[in-house]
């Protein structure tokens, strides 16, 4: 593989800097603050910190408690994930197949994504209430079985399908591109040689769409580690009894409303690091089986 | 609507503001929101028009919580306001920072007259420091009562709300026995259940006397008669006498009581106002939090919040900022406020005053005073002057968390107490190492 060299150049640097400049005041300088507030204990109002070392990753993480939003947090983001590529794929599908309307579905499916996460979770608010929601039904019929204040798992199912549902019109547009920019001229081989749709989807389009995959796969990933965050708030507030107390509320719970900037900054560590860490084992063991063309 | 016509007038008035740069300016950012932002946003104007020395800008931050945490943000970048609405759970970092103005001393300082001794001592002492001298200036202060419906009370033949638990446990049973869907509507809170239960029954929070002496503190709720209280409520939740009423379990408590489902519920005097404009369609009424029988009943504590002067500011700023905190002590603000929310007079003499014309006598205000009742039931003890916690917007979720994994038959109440206790006694000390040395003014 040949590579190209280039000379340092003062243009490029002068071109780079802006951009370079943003990336340090909004992501490194932050970062690197949430680093040194982790192992001090901070002051919310100024006024000095004390160097503790190890200690508030210690007590992070030897709380039990603590797992559990670790475990609540995973679980959300395989579901939503799934959920949310599963629905954006069939949608897709649809629409690349030219079914009846699919214009107006095009846009009507994109546009979720420009609804802030707090008011979606507000807008399931009303279809999960279990006195006034459209959930509420079930109760006419079977009362007090859907509860979002008693059952764990309810509450856990609401935020996934929630979260999901905010997800689905991201890897909608990435997937309906992906399908597009087949050649036609591989479906119509397909066709002519007898491959129906479902097969044709099988065996040409989602080989085909592999890269895709993968990008949305990282990207919807990444997304519900730290974007969960508006739905948790409104929906569920993190009840009942923790079940919901996913790992990017409790560091809003405990830091900006508990005044813990450390124990905060600690696990602000903790989740980028397992950010991090799902990212590196999905482009190591996931990525082998991605085909680029 | 009057409100938010003077709202967007100040607005204007701030932006014009350059026309009349004469006057000193201050900033003032307050958490209330809705109608009570729009009357807090009120007072500005009214300041504002009474006198043409200052000018008070008022932003509302939405919320308490934000209000502290944008000025925690803003204190830090030296851009922060020189007035700040708080609320009793978010001050205990800034009560140890020393980066306030204790007002008493900002009124030393600028020559405004305010008569200290003229506050309830269950409000002042909830707001000064160990030497009797005030941090921050009481405002929109309250205090739990319970709510009653009297035509379900009188319907299961209860004449006089009672005052005891064991006498509301048996209102409730009656009331269920006459028919009614639902006794109480409860919503777990550990303003109302804890801090103010205990306050009342004279037992301690925590310890070195609910934290005032000293950061070394440990919870000892899993200790009182709360855990009592706590079984006693989940055994009505058990058998019915109470229904859980949140909003995450699809209605609040106040929405159930105004509804006519339940006959009893437990807020703040600050709903008096609300219930009012939500018209519910029976007659209801108002009475202190009850006592268990047999213990000597002492003082509830002020809720609510206070105005807080923030340090580093210019001389002129503090001097129109004691002006306003001045101007929202006398009689004729305290009445506005008293008029336009659910909260109670500060002073004494104000709520004198206000008796003496029959204020309380009429619709709508009759029986709000019971909250001054229940505040001024005996003369503060070391045990009910109030909560000094670190930590305690923490402390109060994980209670919260507990008590609604044991309400769910996760564990036991006792097992519940213990650890919200003993994830509290961790919060504390957490505290206390962040500010080592340092000890509540």
């Amino acid at each position: 593989m040949r590579r190209a060299y280039f000379k340092f150049s003062w243009i490029a640097a002068a071109l780079l800097a802006p951009q370079l400049l943003i990336i340090f005041v909004f992501f490194y300088w932050p970062s690197a603050q949430a680093l040194y507030w982790a192992f001090t204990l901070e002051q919310p109002w100024g006024g000095g910190n004390t160097w503790v070392g190890f200690d508030n990753f210690r007590k992070v993480l030897s709380d039990p408690y603590y797992w559990g939003s670790v475990r609540v947090s995973v679980i959300y983001a395989l579901a939503t994930t799934v959920l949310a590529m599963g629905m954006a794929l069939t949608l897709a599908i649809f629409v690349d197949r030219q079914l009846a309307g699919y214009k107006a579905y095009r846009v009507a499916i994109i546009w979720p994504y420009a609804v802030a996460a707090p008011a979606v979770g507000l807008a399931f608010q009303f279809v999960f209430n279990p006195g006034a929601g459209i959930f509420s039904y079930i109760n006419t019929i079977a009362p007090g079985w859907w509860d979002l204040s008693k059952y764990p798992w309810q509450a856990v199912t609401a935020i996934v399908i929630a979260g999901a549902w905010k997800q689905v019109a991201y890897s909608f547009v990435f997937f309906l591109a992906a399908l597009q920019s087949i050649p036609r001229s591989l479906t119509e081989a397909a066709a002519m040689d007898g491959a129906r749709p479902l097969r044709r989807m099988i065996d040409l389009q989602l080989p085909l769409l592999t890269p895709t995959f993968f990008f949305l796969l990282v990207i919807n990933i990444t997304d519900s580690f730290t974007d969960s965050f508006g739905i948790v708030d409104t929906l569920t507030g993190g009840g009942p009894f923790r079940a919901t107390d996913l790992m990017v509320y409790k560091i809003y719970a405990d830091g900006f409303r508990g005044f813990d900037y450390s124990g905060a900054a600690a696990q602000s560590i903790i989740l980028m690091l397992l950010v991090m860490a799902l990212t590196f084992v999905q482009f190591r063991y996931v990525e082998r089986r991605v085909h680029y063309t | 609507m009057t409100f938010k016509l003077a709202t967007t007038a100040m607005v204007l008035l701030a932006t014009a503001g350059t026309a009349q740069a004469e006057k000193i300016k201050f900033e003032y950012w307050y958490g209330l929101t809705g109608d009570l932002g729009a009357v807090v946003a009120e007072t500005c104007n009214r300041f504002n028009a009474s006198q043409d020395l200052y000018e008070a800008v008022c932003v509302g931050q939405d919320g308490y919580e934000k209000a502290v945490q944008n000025t925690i943000a803003a204190f830090r970048a030296e851009k922060h306001p020189t007035l700040l609405q708080s609320f009793d759970a978010g001050t205990a970092d800034l009560m140890l920072s020393g980066e306030f103005y204790p007002v008493t001393q900002l009124m030393a300082d600028t020559g405004v007259i305010v008569d200290w001794a003229d506050y309830f001592p269950g409000i002042a002492n909830y707001y000064s420091s160990k030497s009797g001298e005030f941090f921050s200036m009481p405002w929109n202060s309250s205090t739990p009562v319970y709510y009653f419906n009297k035509d379900m009370f009188a319907k299961a033949g209860i004449t006089e709300a009672p005052i005891t638990w064991e006498g509301l446990e048996a209102a409730l049973v009656k009331v269920k026995e006459s028919g009614a869907a639902c006794g109480l509507a409860y919503a777990p809170s550990s303003w109302i259940d804890l801090e103010q239960f205990s306050m009342a029954h004279n037992i301690p929070v925590a310890s070195n006397n609910n934290g005032y002496d000293g950061l070394d503190t440990e919870l000892l709720f899993n200790t009182t008669l709360h855990v009592k209280h706590m079984e006693n409520i989940q055994r009505w939740l058990a058998d019915g006498t109470a229904m859980l009423r949140t909003q995450a379990a699809g209605k609040t408590a106040r929405d159930s009581f105004v509804e006519g489902e339940c006959a009893v519920f437990f807020s703040s005097i600050a709903d008096h106002n609300t219930i009012h404009k939500l018209t519910p369609t029976f007659a209801w009424d108002v009475q202190i939090i009850p006592t268990y029988e047999g213990v000597e009943r002492t003082n509830t504590v002020v809720g609510g919040a206070s105005l807080w002067v923030l340090s580093g500011k210019t001389d002129d700023e503090y001097k129109a900022a004691a002006n306003y905190l001045a101007f929202l002590a006398t009689k004729e603000e305290q009445q506005f406020l008293l008029e336009n929310s659910g909260y109670i007079p500060v002073t004494k003499s104000t709520y004198e005053a206000l008796k003496a014309e029959g204020f309380y006598a009429a619709e709508p205000y009759i029986n709000r005073d019971i909250a001054m009742k229940s505040l001024t039931w005996t003369e503060p003890t070391e045990l009910t002057r109030g909560i000094r916690l670190g930590g305690m917007i923490q402390i109060r979720a994980e209670w919260l968390a507990e008590v609604e994994a044991a309400f769910a038959g996760q564990k036991t109440m006792q097992e519940a107490l213990d650890t919200a206790a003993a994830r509290g006694n961790e919060l504390l000390a957490r505290f206390a190492q962040t500010y080592a040395g340092k000890s509540f003014p």
